[in-house]
């Protein structure tokens, strides 16, 4: 592992029956970079990212992580709170649908306040003006704090669900698709604004996604799966304009003939 | 006016029971029922007591059903209250069902196999007309016309075993679990499951049978085979080297055939869902076999989508003693808790917080 | 009574509960799974409560049991006759002269001591059960002390109506680790659970959970720093003994609005009243 990387996965492994979902990949994130994992799907790129959370247990090979104190731990070897510990502290996750994080009869400020008050903030004001300031950061109007996200649009659930995980400055957030099934003009929006947060925040992310142009947007480097393998590797810009692997070049052909 | 607080409890309760025994004679004028007419005329009550009192002996089941004016649930309490005193002096062995005295034996899925299909007493094809002759006691019995069957009457379900086409139940490691002994825990085995589901509320598993045959869980089920008839109870002694016969008991056996559509590691096969419930009950069977099929929707790897496949709601819910108990407790006082209600609303509405007093620290 | 063992319940459950009894003392606040079993009494209406008394009870023991805060209503007369049957102990109304006192949704106003035990009544052990209904899901949220949820609950109170609108049964912290139900009594009696000196044992029979608070352990409800726990009762005095602090019934005297406020602890007021008129 690199002596300054946040997470690093090295020999994974996992097969489903005679399918390998993953079949030898190595992967690292750096600090305040987002990384995308791209592919088809069918590719691995949801089980990387699974294996890499700590979700999905590798038949083989280590997931590690680097604490704020420069401490390693090997995500698939620690202990159940441990691990949740981890994911409520400095890490983050974003679904391709809001409502699996969200909770639905809670209000947007309580939705965003959870995370303050799991790690233990126990000053109502606090919490309240926190999830107001959130709410601001992801362009939602601060006087819908205590509305329920049932009344959100799409695109305002996902910015929603945005600031539910960031409002604990999390080191590393995993997102799975994240603008994925939104329109083209509320996927704009939201990519800006992905961008411009994560930039502010110096937060890495490990970004899986089908579209090469979220990619391209969001993504300093980039990793090409395929049946399991990474195919190609690098910064995004070398990769998508001077593909070299076959494999790639489809992938980068066929979305400009999109 | 002064006020004296109430009291009196215990007078009352006295004189609420006096009330309750001269309410369950009714008119003196009329006979008193004797638990043999129960026991014999009331038999499909008496069989429900039975099941989900968990407790096989009609006589008792027959005193409850007196005792309780014929509300089966308050007698199936009465039964597990008796029941839960006993000593236990020994396991029974598995019943054989394969070997049951059958005195009805249907399949669906079969025109004719060995055995054959035998009506037995049943309320199908009997058109629900009320029977004004029964009004008056003493009407003619017809003579049942034919003996019951004899000869082997192997399962149905072992006929489709032999082509390897239903899934082969795992047999059980070590002794069932008893849910009378130690709590329910989650994940729930199916031997703890279909306990549960033995004991179960026949209204509740007939309602989550139903709505899984409506889309609520996405069955596909045929009757393989429902027989009823009396099976031997055999326990074994541990002086002895043999087994003891120790009566029979008349049992309600359902076994569902539904469709698997396989997996990468199975091929397509028919999985089994299962119902056994003691006396003549095939309401309770059927219901039984439907909801134990849906609740092994996680195992066969299908989506757990309906309340009938949702292990933890069924068999939080099945068991109607639990369930009356806590919904009739809803009578006793609980004004303290009411008060504290009417405080804090009082409070809010009010908008102000005159109402309250500090916390004492 | 004839045919049945001292308190009913036969030595061997006896034994089993009292295992449960250690553990859950040994673990504070924690829900201690046990084979509850089928009493003859409903479900919800103390099985739990009946089978710890009926574990705990020696033949010295004075038993007394309140339900609603009073010896007289119809559930505690029901389940101190129980005792005095099955297993023939000494019964009393006066808190003072008891040594187990079994209760439904109230804490005596006097302050229970050392030589005392307290056993609540329990409906609903998981206190968060309201906002998760699995209880597969609720035992992982204890084991890893994961009680965000509980704080939104509240978050959301205030948030929507401006205080915490829980009355009774308030979500309370034991001993720092565990979140624990004290059982329906008004949150008016919970600040009494904290560091009190007399052993605090829950039981809940339909539930099959037993769970305990030993002495002087420290039982805090949940809260706010801005928005700190407050308890609530009726703002008048005792018509019958003139009590400015204990918990009130409130009794409908006519139908024209007419009310008084007498105390919900019968042997409370009654000491109250014959003091005064001694």
């Amino acid at each position: 592992m690199s002596l300054d990387a946040l997470l690093s996965a090295q020999g994974l492994r996992l097969s489903y029956g005679r399918i390998a979902a993953l079949d030898g990949v190595d992967a690292e994130v750096f600090p305040g970079e987002v990384l995308a994992v791209v592919g088809e799907s069918g590719s691995g790129k949801t089980t990387l990212l699974n294996a890499l959370a700590g979700a999905v247990r590798p038949d083989a090979g280590v997931v590690s992580y680097r604490d704020r104190d420069g401490a390693l731990h090997d995500v698939h070897r620690m202990s159940a709170p441990a691990l949740r510990a981890l994911h409520r502290s400095d890490w983050g996750t974003v679904h391709q649908d809001p409502r699996q994080s969200l909770r639905m009869a809670v209000s947007a400020g309580g939705n965003v306040g959870e995370r303050l008050m799991t790690q233990g903030a126990r000053h109502y004001g606090d919490i309240r003006a926190a999830a107001i300031d959130w709410l601001r950061q992801v362009e939602i109007a601060a006087d819908r704090v205590d509305d329920l996200p049932r009344t959100f649009s799409g695109g305002m659930l996902q910015r929603l669900q945005i600031a539910r995980t960031l409002v604990t400055q999390p080191r590393l957030v995993f997102m799975d698709e994240p603008t994925g099934g939104l329109d083209v003009s509320v996927q704009a929006r939201l990519l800006d604004l992905i961008r411009d947060l994560v930039a502010r925040l110096g937060v890495a992310v490990v970004l899986v996604t089908h579209d090469i142009a979220v990619a391209r947007l969001l993504a300093g480097r980039i990793v090409v799966m395929r049946a399991g393998q990474v195919v190609e590797t690098g910064l995004t810009d070398q990769v998508l304009d001077d593909p070299q692997h076959p494999y790639t070049q489809l992938l980068v052909s066929s979305v400009l003939h999109a | 006016m002064a006020y004296v607080a109430v009291k009196g409890g215990e007078r009352a309760i006295d004189a609420a029971h006096a009330w309750l025994a001269e309410d369950r004679r009714g008119d003196p004028a009329v006979p008193e029922l004797a638990t043999a007419q129960i026991a014999e005329q009331l038999g499909r009550a008496v069989d429900r007591v039975m099941a989900e009192g968990a407790c096989y002996d009609p006589d008792l089941a027959a005193l409850a059903v007196k005792q309780a004016q014929g509300d089966l649930i308050e007698a199936a309490f009465l039964l597990r209250a008796y029941r839960t005193t006993l000593p236990r002096f020994a396991d029974t062995r598995p019943v054989e069902t394969g070997a049951m005295a059958v005195r009805r034996r249907v399949s669906a899925v079969f025109k004719d196999m060995p055995g054959g299909q035998v009506l037995g007493p049943t309320y199908d094809y009997t058109h629900r007309l009320l029977d004004f002759d029964l009004a008056e006691p003493g009407a003619a019995v017809a003579e049942a016309g034919s003996a019951p069957p004899g000869g082997p009457m192997p399962g149905v379900m072992d006929l489709l075993g032999h082509e390897g086409l239903i899934q082969p139940e795992a047999g059980l490691d070590g002794r069932p679990g008893d849910l009378t002994r130690e709590p329910l825990a989650f994940p729930a085995g199916r031997d703890v499951r279909l306990q549960a589901l033995a004991r179960g509320d026949e209204g509740f598993l007939l309602a989550l049978g139903y709505s899984s045959q409506r889309g609520y869980g996405g069955a596909h089920p045929f009757v393989g085979e429902l027989r009823v008839g009396e099976v031997t109870v055999e326990v074994e002694v541990p002086e002895l080297d043999f087994t003891l016969d120790i009566g029979d008991v008349t049992v309600t056996e359902c076994q569902m055939v539904n469709q698997f559509k396989g997996s990468k590691e199975v091929p397509p096969q028919f999985t089994r869902g299962y119902g056994l419930c003691f006396g003549h009950s095939e309401r309770k069977a059927m219901g039984m076999a439907l909801v134990d099929r849906a609740m092994r929707a996680a195992e066969l790897g299908e989506d757990v989508t309906a309340p009938a496949q949702t292990v933890e709601f069924v068999l939080s819910h099945c068991d109607n003693i639990e369930a009356t108990g806590f919904v009739e407790h809803l009578k006793l006082p609980h004004y303290v808790d009411f008060q504290s209600e009417l405080e804090t609303i009082r409070r809010l509405r009010a908008g102000t917080e005159t109402g309250g007093v500090e916390a004492g620290e | 009574m004839n045919g049945y063992n001292f308190a009913y319940l036969d030595e061997q459950t006896k034994r089993m509960i009292r295992r449960a009894l250690l553990k859950a003392v040994a673990i504070p606040g924690y829900q201690v799974p046990f084979g509850s079993r089928e009493m003859p009494l409903p479900y919800g209406w103390g099985t739990g409560g009946i089978q710890v008394t009926a574990s705990i009870l020696g033949r010295a023991d004075v038993l007394k049991v309140i339900d609603q805060g009073a010896d007289d209503t119809t559930n505690a007369v029901s389940i101190r006759r129980f005792f005095a049957r099955t297993a023939g102990v000494a019964t009393t109304t006066h808190t003072a002269e008891a040594s187990v006192i079994q209760t439904r949704h109230r804490i005596p106003e006097a302050p229970l001591r050392t030589d005392q035990i307290i056993v609540y009544q329990v409906p609903q052990p998981e206190p968060l059960s309201k906002l998760e209904p699995s209880r597969a899901e609720t035992r992982r949220m204890h084991a890893l002390a994961e009680y965000g949820l509980m704080h939104v609950k509240l978050y959301e109170d205030i948030a929507r109506i401006g205080a915490v609108t829980i009355s009774y049964d308030y979500p309370v912290m034991v001993n720092g680790r565990h979140l624990m139900s004290p059982s329906p009594i008004p949150a008016f009696d919970t600040p009494k659970m904290d560091g009190m000196a007399a052993l605090q044992l829950f039981g809940a029979g339909r539930e099959k959970r037993i769970y305990a608070i030993p002495p002087y352990t420290s039982v805090k409800p949940l809260d706010f720093e801005d928005h700190p726990f407050r308890l609530t009762r009726a703002p008048h005095a005792c018509t019958l003994c003139g009590a400015a602090d204990s918990y009130l019934d409130e009794v409908v005297t006519d139908d024209r609005g007419g009310r008084m406020f007498v105390c919900s602890d019968s042997d409370f007021c009654e000491t109250r009243q014959s003091g005064a008129a001694a």
